[in-house]
């Protein structure tokens, strides 16, 4: 045993001062965070997707016995009011960078009465749909997507509808507005996913 | 490297102060990464002693051809638990633990960069242990369709009941799957974000490396899992009929959801251990790791590789020619990056001065295991073989040199090796050593006999067999029985060290790393002042790494 071998430490060296240096970006963390998570969350949509393809390409009988088709018309106005909320929700976050709240309300205020309409709109066509949930694999596959898709519409809802009421509370946005950036960012990706699904499902049948 | 003493365990002949433990804290909702590590270990290990109870009634079932100690029933949920449990709460949250408590510390940072969110995915994993559990009191019993779950056999429900043990089993898995999620995004952003000045990415250890990368498969491939699960979920309790061929649906789809993200899942496991071998190794070698850049750089090509050989899993499901032929390519390629870190690990033991402490010792068997394991892997890449041996003992043979040969005998090594760090206490050798012979032994003798077994034609999952498959048998079980007694003396290990073993230095090993230079155990917020990193982790055997470091910090 040697005493000398105490003395071996790791190899670093301490600055004193790097400390004050190297505050911790709390909120670069959580929109960063996010942005991983979200990119994890569209590979489940990627594999709902790649599912869908490979059983439509591969299964004889894809519709259910009397179904003919989906109507385009009516998802096609959705699609255009939801595409459209996502310019809506850039110029809420951008009005908010300028601190005008007022605008920033309204604006996103309109964002979520857009999402409503589209949840609203959703739930019309499938009361109106011949084919159910268990009704073969079409069956499931449209409502699994759409429903799942749906549920993302519903949450970012939620989330703005957080961040809206944090906008009453005084000095909340001083230090920063990561929770309407992140929310802005998952409504964008709502958006790019329902212009995918609408491709998949709507056009291509 | 002339001037450091490489005999024995180096323990200066310091009075160290009896450590403080505070029990209590474990079984807190505590935010410190440190706390929510031990957490894992401890949990997992729990779920480790039920998963190999369950094997040992699978082996003590098998010592005769004959189905006579339980119904097929019971076994096939045997084995079937024994696999989830083994995979989901045993190798996944003791790794996730391990990195818990290592990676804050390895690059510099407090904490992690979610604490919360990181307490709250460890709680995940108790509630599913629980879930799981409750499924052996359902009337519908437990799931026992195998730990893959394959339809049809797992949406059949010959019971009126919709709580059936699949049903249970996939909410059980789901949790499951949300809490490797969170933990994933939570260890990218702290290694992206977290790490200490002067800490660039070819200056993190290697485990930091293999961690990153297989938390990038979490991302990236657990979801595919996800979506599948969803499907499953609502084909066994909703009636659609996404995987079934009588309405239209593909049951093949659902093994592409589950391979897509199981293989990969492999190396979510495996990754970690890479890490573990390549700390250690330099450690008890007292050398640098050989080719540091390269090794580091091919977790992430393992990553890569990892999610382009799914269907390997697939060749007897129909699958075309041409597609068994692309992914047979692609699977050998991963034994590229992988056979680089092997070389690797022999050149930084060749000619070092080698340390058998427990740590060193455990590393090296795993070494050896992880090799064969490789060569039956590569065995089964190639079609023809696999055609062959495709659902006999040969796989699982394989499989088991891997899950346990490799990874849980790394984690052991680990566990060894950062045990005076965690606990402050010094673990006892002699223990050690005996726990890793009857180990390696054990391992060999339970997973040997499996390979001629399977070439002979043995089907895995049968509760009885031809009596010429016998002898192999009686051999694998006594080798289980010999293994699971090799647990005793590590429980007796743990638990005698931690409460009255000697204090341990901060570093006993002479180890190089950022979690060497804190206190045993370290401080609640690890680092009294960040360190500044100023060159590369494995400096062993420099002349002094201090008078470098003090040099580079005045040129810098």
């Amino acid at each position: 045993m040697d005493s000398s071998i105490s003395t071996e430490k790791p190899d670093v060296a301490i600055a004193p001062h790097a400390a004050h240096a190297h505050e911790e970006d709390h909120a670069g963390n959580s929109m960063f965070g996010f942005i991983i998570f979200l990119l994890s969350e569209s590979v489940i949509f990627l594999s709902f997707f790649a599912g869908y393809i490979l059983v439509k390409t591969t299964t004889p009988n894809w519709l259910p016995p009397g179904v003919s088709g989906l109507e385009v018309s009516k998802p096609a106005i959705n699609t255009v009011v939801l595409v459209a909320s996502s310019f809506v929700a850039y110029f809420a976050e951008r009005a908010l960078k300028k601190e005008n709240l007022l605008v920033f309300r309204l604006l996103w205020l309109l964002t979520m009465a857009m999402g409503a309409y589209f949840l609203v709109g959703q739930a019309i066509e499938w009361s109106e749909l011949e084919f159910g949930f268990s009704d073969g694999v079409f069956g499931g596959l449209f409502y699994l997507l759409t429903g799942f898709h749906g549920l993302h519409v519903l949450t970012g809802i939620l989330l703005m509808g957080i961040m809206l009421f944090k906008s009453f509370v005084p000095n909340n946005y001083a230090g920063g507005h990561t929770g309407v950036d992140a929310t802005s960012l998952f409504w964008h990706f709502v958006d790019v996913i329902w212009i995918i699904l609408f491709i998949l499902i709507y056009i291509w049948q | 490297m002339t001037n450091v003493p490489v005999e024995g365990i180096a323990i200066p002949e310091v009075a160290h102060p009896e450590p403080q433990n505070n029990w209590r804290k474990y079984f807190s909702f505590s935010t410190d990464h440190k706390v929510i590590g031990i957490q894992y270990l401890v949990t997992s290990f729990v779920f480790f002693l039920i998963g190999g109870l369950l094997s040992m009634v699978i082996r003590a079932e098998l010592i005769t051809p004959q189905a006579d100690l339980i119904d097929r029933t019971l076994y096939n949920s045997m084995f079937t638990m024994h696999g989830t449990i083994m995979i989901f709460l045993w190798i996944f949250p003791s790794l996730v633990g391990l990195a818990n408590y290592l990676v804050p510390l390895m690059i510099g940072a407090r904490d992690m960069a979610f604490p919360r969110l990181n307490a709250a995915a460890f709680w995940m994993v108790p509630v599913f242990g629980i879930l799981l559990m409750t499924s052996y009191f359902l009337p519908a019993g437990t799931a026992q369709a195998g730990w893959w779950s394959y339809p049809p056999v797992s949406t059949q429900n010959p019971t009126d009941s919709v709580i059936t043990g699949e049903f249970v089993w996939i909410l059980a898995v789901a949790i499951s799957g949300v809490s490797s999620i969170m933990g994933a995004v939570n260890f990218v952003t702290t290694i992206v974000r977290m790490r200490a000045p002067g800490m660039t990415f070819f200056r993190m250890p290697v485990y930091v490396w293999t961690v990153f990368s297989a938390q990038i498969i979490q991302l990236a491939a657990l979801p595919a899992l996800t979506a599948g699960a969803i499907m499953l979920l609502f084909d066994v309790a909703a009636g659609t009929a996404f995987f079934n061929p009588d309405k239209g649906g593909n049951p093949v789809l659902f093994q592409h959801f589950f391979w897509f993200y199981s293989h990969p899942a492999v190396y979510v496991m495996v990754l970690p251990i890479f890490g573990v071998f390549s700390e250690i190794f330099p450690v008890y070698s007292r050398k640098p790791l050989f080719g540091y850049r390269v090794v580091a750089v091919s977790s992430l090509l393992i990553t890569t590789v990892s999610v382009l050989v799914w269907v390997h899993h697939m060749y007897a499901s129909g699958t075309p020619g041409w597609m068994r032929m692309l992914f047979m390519a692609t699977t050998m390629l991963v034994a590229v990056p992988t056979g680089i870190k092997v070389f690797a690990w022999v050149a930084t033991i060749w000619k070092g001065k080698l340390r058998l402490n427990t740590p060193m010792l455990f590393c090296l068997g795993a070494l050896i295991m992880f090799v064969f394991a490789g060569i039956t892997g590569v065995m089964l890449a190639s079609v023809p073989i696999d055609i062959h041996v495709n659902n006999t003992y040969f796989v699982v043979g394989h499989f088991h040199y891997i899950v346990y040969g490799t990874i849980t005998m790394g984690m052991f090594a680990a566990i060894y090796h950062w045990f005076p760090k965690m606990t402050g206490r010094m673990y006892y050798e002699g223990l050690g050593k005996l726990h890793f012979a009857l180990a390696f032994i054990g391992v060999n003798l339970n997973f040997f006999p499996m390979h001629p077994l399977g070439l002979q034609g043995m089907l895995r999952r049968v509760s009885s067999y031809e009596p010429e498959y016998a002898f192999w048998n009686v051999v694998a079980s006594i080798g289980a029985f010999l293994l699971g007694m090799s647990t005793i003396p590590f429980i007796l290990n743990m638990v005698g060290a931690w409460v009255q073993g000697k204090p341990a230095p901060d570093n006993p090993w002479r180890a190089i790393g950022l979690e060497w230079l804190v206190s045993s155990p370290p401080p609640v917020e690890n680092f009294e002042e960040l360190p500044v990193v100023v060159s590369g982790p494995y400096g062993y055997g420099k002349s002094d790494p201090l008078v470098e470091n003090a040099a580079a910090l005045k040129e810098g």
